[in-house]
């Protein structure tokens, strides 16, 4: 989607060529994402929504992971680092304290963020540092080819799930909302200007955000599991979203199935370098009087 | 002279990383290293710097490299079983030319083994203990003041060579209280990383201009926007799969050590000047092995002491030139055995080297190791 021209120069095409220049290094493109993945439109709403907020190019970092998220810092035109697996929050955290003035944005996948680097995640949403996290969730490890992760529904199968998942699966959106997160919310790639809004206000919220993106892994996930093309995948979303709204009003066996978008949680906590800064600033004060 | 005071080795160890220009410290509380962990809670804020107490110990090692990159020199500490889990990070800050300095109290392994008890054991982890083949250098104080001055080295060198540096110290030193000179004020030398002038994002972050041997980079945030990959990369910083590109930002890695010896090797030789037998010892070893010195020379034996302070890469050609003179090399270390395979390897064909060690929790006595000295001249005379 982000780099598809269709012969037809419509509006939508030539603002995303546009996106590419400003804020991406097409000498490094086209990516390495297989036809139909979802990541290349998440990484086209992350920028679609640095541009929207106005962010300084020189003054946004973004960190990633290991696996197929990890790749898109890589084609972004920012400084950029990509870390070792599970790990970019830490490195994150890292950058942030060192320079609290700029804009660092994590983008992890499920695998990633959740089992590897699951105790990275609550620590930070703990600590509300800010930063923000956006996740490529795919359900599935699709780098290594296949295997089963955190997020894999319940009995749905992958190449270390021959016989169906028998884990249960991590709602990580929820799990950073129950470790403290300030700012938590589920976008979907169908749903691009929903998640574009998300991220924007992510980055705009002071403290630690994270943007549970259902991303689409029609190579791997997809074909596992009988879910057609990716096409098909994308229709999925579009025919079983429903808001944090709706789902308020539904019960547990309605929700089963759905995919619930929107904001979990908008909060204000006390950010952690804000509150490092504070310390500073007061035991200066105290040395001088 | 400077101000003396009193201090115990893991707060020389702040003490001196803040004097070197240590300004964020994130670290996880393990004994024998929580003092330092401690000491820089208490002194990174009043200095202007930051400490944070990570989740666990990778995420310590992750966050400084973080700190790190943003252009603040950063540290982390720990011991025996978290500089296991720090293994990894290290090849990436080692790869991804990083500076960082990790200090690793070592106490009694393997695996949580006895906390409180002094060894040496984590040496040849030191040297491979990340995967991979990589650069690497460490360092090992033998007393608080030492601890302190050389602790300012490690964050010079790595500053310099753009690498993490190891701080081996053990718990005898980090737990041990004596007086330290401190340097004069502004008698301090720094050595601060290369960083480009003008940031320019179309500069190769990683190329190497004739006459230097690692890269000029911004910190994030100069406007250089730059990629750093744990991946084998080009001079742009991005990944490559080329046989040619990965040997030779491999073999640059190796040289940028190899090829400064002089400049980063440090050893203390000890009454070697007549010495016909050799103690081989480093780190809080040292101070056994010195009672045992004396006490030798009271008794008319001409032995002396050869102490490494730069573990890594190791004084190979300094040991290589007393060797040939030597009717004997005691290696005394507390573990099984492990820097005396590399005297083995540099010394051992040209006399015998011995070993000494303690791997049970308790140290090594002066006795020990004049005993080790003594036994095996008395079995040659016999």
């Amino acid at each position: 989607m982000s780099v598809v021209s269709t012969g037809d120069v419509s509006e939508k095409t030539l603002q995303t060529s546009d996106l590419i220049y400003k804020y991406m290094r097409p000498e490094h493109l086209p990516q390495i994402w297989c036809p139909g993945c979802g990541n290349g439109t998440i990484m086209r709403d992350v920028v679609q929504a640095i541009d929207n907020l106005g962010l300084s190019r020189d003054k946004t970092v973004i960190v990633s992971g290991i696996g197929c998220s990890s790749r898109a810092a890589g084609y972004m035109d920012f400084d950029t680092i990509h870390t070792t697996h599970g790990r970019a929050i830490a490195f994150a955290t890292g950058i942030k304290l060192a320079n609290p003035e700029l804009e660092v944005i994590v983008i992890a996948g499920d695998g990633d963020i959740s089992a590897i680097g699951g105790n990275h995640l609550i620590h930070a949403a703990r600590r509300n540092i800010g930063i923000t996290v956006v996740v490529m969730n795919n359900n599935i490890y699709g780098m290594t080819g296949g295997q089963y992760s955190p997020t894999t529904p319940t009995g749905d199968y992958g190449t270390t799930a021959p016989y169906g998942n028998l884990d249960r699966s991590f709602d990580i959106a929820g799990l950073a909302y129950g470790a403290g997160a300030s700012y938590a919310a589920r976008g979907s790639v169908y749903h691009v200007r929903e998640t574009i809004q998300l991220i924007q206000d992510g980055i705009r919220n002071i403290g630690f955000s994270i943007i549970d993106v259902a991303s689409i892994c029609p190579t791997y996930y997809g074909r596992k599991n009988k879910k057609g093309s990716a096409v098909d995948m994308l229709k999925w979303q579009k025919e079983n979203a429903v808001t944090m709204e709706q789902a308020a009003r539904m019960t547990d066996e309605q929700k089963k199935g759905k995919l619930i978008i929107g904001v979990l949680r908008q909060a204000q906590y006390p950010e952690f370098t804000y509150q490092y800064a504070r310390l500073i600033a007061r035991l200066a004060k105290e040395r001088e009087e | 002279m400077g101000k003396v005071v009193l201090m115990q080795g893991n707060e020389a160890c702040v003490e001196g990383a803040i004097a070197a220009g240590m300004r964020l410290y994130a670290g996880y509380p393990i004994t024998p290293s929580t003092e330092i962990a401690e000491i820089s809670a208490l002194r990174l804020p009043q200095v202007g710097g930051t400490f944070i107490q990570m989740e666990d110990e990778i995420a310590s090692i992750a966050c400084a490299i973080g700190g790190s990159v943003a252009g603040t020199k950063s540290m982390t500490a720990t011991s025996g079983p978290g500089f296991s889990l720090k293994q990894e990070n290290l090849g990436y800050a080692a790869l991804a030319e990083i500076p960082l300095v990790v200090v690793d109290v070592q106490r009694t392994g393997p695996s949580t083994g006895m906390p409180t008890s002094p060894s040496q054991g984590d040496m040849m982890m030191a040297r491979w203990g990340t995967h991979g083949d990589h650069p690497v250098i460490a360092l090992s104080p033998s007393s608080v003041e030492e601890t302190y001055r050389l602790i300012i080295r490690a964050f010079n060198l790595s500053e310099k060579y753009r690498t993490p540096v190891l701080f081996m110290m053990d718990e005898i030193i980090g737990h041990l209280r004596e007086g330290v000179t401190l340097p004069e004020e502004g008698s301090i030398e720094i050595e601060d990383r290369l960083t480009v002038r003008f940031p320019d994002p179309k500069r190769k972050a990683y190329e190497i201009k004739s006459g230097r041997f690692i890269p000029k980079m911004a910190p994030f945030g100069k406007g250089q926007r730059y990629n750093i990959t744990g991946l084998m990369h080009d001079e742009s910083g991005f990944p490559t799969n080329s046989p040619e590109v990965a040997e030779k930002l491999m073999s640059r890695l190796m040289h940028k050590i190899s090829d400064h010896y002089d400049d980063i090797v440090q050893y203390e030789a000890v009454g070697m000047e007549d010495a016909d037998v050799m103690i081989f010892c480093y780190g809080g070893t040292m101070r056994a092995a010195i009672s045992a010195q004396e006490e030798l020379r009271a008794q008319g034996k001409r032995c002396g002491i050869f102490r490494p302070i730069t573990i890594w890469p190791f004084p190979e050609r300094e040991l290589r030139d007393f060797a040939p003179r030597l009717k004997k090399i005691v290696v005394a270390e507390h573990n099984y055995g492990q820097m005396v395979l590399e005297v083995e390897r540099i010394a051992g064909k040209y006399c015998p080297v011995e070993f000494v060690g303690k791997y049970n929790g308790t140290v090594l006595t002066p006795q020990d190791i004049a005993k080790a000295v003594l036994g095996q001249e008395e079995g040659k005379e016999a």
